[in-house]
């Protein structure tokens, strides 16, 4: 059986790597939550900064995009500027109405 | 026989997918953003009902399903067929937790009158109406994804358990993972959009 493939094989992700990236997650998770009750303003900057960070390090480990060619990792970086296209625009119009 | 198979292609196609949800969710999170615009105080005081101990441990019982599944497309690429079908039965089971959590969360809500057209919310000023309005379209669509999430990783164990999906051959895994990992993500921003908004 021969086999036409189009692999570009990934190796896999260490269990340190991945252990890692589990732990830091719990850590910012537990950072995000402590942090917001200390005052609005450190509750509204540690969610814009620790959210994307912790969906940054799924995407990037977790998802594999670490690992990706620049084909899949230049899609997912136009999906996520349509995304902050689409968000600014929408604060552009509340703030001018 | 010739066997055609393009692992990138079906990882592009998955990715492709994956845009779809993240606008589709990115939408919803537009519209929260436009609301708690217009009635910020409202919003806080809709927030601080939510129960936030139950919201966290949700947030790390989701983390560690996404550690695990990931743990186990490792497995497969080693060969570690038997702890690869353990970690994905893991994640499932995780999976279930969160939702059972997630009905006890909404089961507490609705005696109190709080669901969609509710007549204790009705009462309520229009932003906290839209709070919760938001806050169960948006954790009920995610809820439905947890669980078409884990009937794709039931079908991944059924492969890896008759050996379809093995080392070197682990594509349908992998993108079942990238889906799973991706509602991940999207907890990851509801959690202090929701619980965290007092």
């Amino acid at each position: 059986m021969t086999m036409n493939t189009e692999h570009a094989h990934i190796e896999p992700v260490s269990y340190k790597t991945i252990t890692t990236v589990w732990v830091v997650l719990l850590a910012l998770t537990a950072v995000l939550v402590a942090v917001s009750h200390v005052s609005p303003f450190w509750a509204v900057a540690a969610m814009l900064t620790l959210t994307p960070l912790k969906a940054g390090l799924v995407l990037y480990y977790f998802m594999h995009l670490k690992y990706e060619g620049p084909l899949i990792k230049g899609m997912v970086a136009v999906a996520l500027a349509t995304l902050v296209i689409f968000i600014s625009m929408m604060f552009l119009d509340i703030a001018f109405r | 026989m010739s066997v055609h198979r393009d692992d990138l292609g079906a990882r592009i196609g998955m990715w492709l997918f994956l845009f779809t949800e993240m606008l589709l969710f990115g939408g919803l999170f537009l519209l929260y953003s436009a609301y708690r615009s217009l009635h910020p105080l409202e919003f806080h005081a809709a927030g601080s009902e939510l129960n936030v101990a139950l919201g966290v441990f949700n947030t790390l019982v989701l983390l560690t399903s996404s550690y695990t599944l990931a743990l186990s497309l490792t497995a497969v690429e080693k060969g570690q067929a038997q702890l690869a079908k353990r970690l994905v039965a893991a994640t499932i089971l995780l999976g279930t937790v969160f939702l059972i959590v997630k009905g006890f969360e909404w089961s507490a809500e609705f005696r109190h009158g709080i669901y969609p057209n509710g007549p204790e919310l009705l009462k309520r000023a229009p932003g906290e109406v839209l709070f919760f309005g938001l806050y169960f379209t948006m954790t009920g669509l995610h809820g439905l994804h947890i669980l078409a999430g884990m009937a794709l990783l039931s079908v991944a164990l059924l492969k890896l358990a008759k050996g379809t999906v093995k080392r070197g051959e682990s594509i349908f895994l992998e993108n079942v993972g990238l889906y799973w990992h991706l509602v991940d993500v999207i907890w990851i921003f509801l959690l202090p959009l929701f619980y965290l908004a007092a």
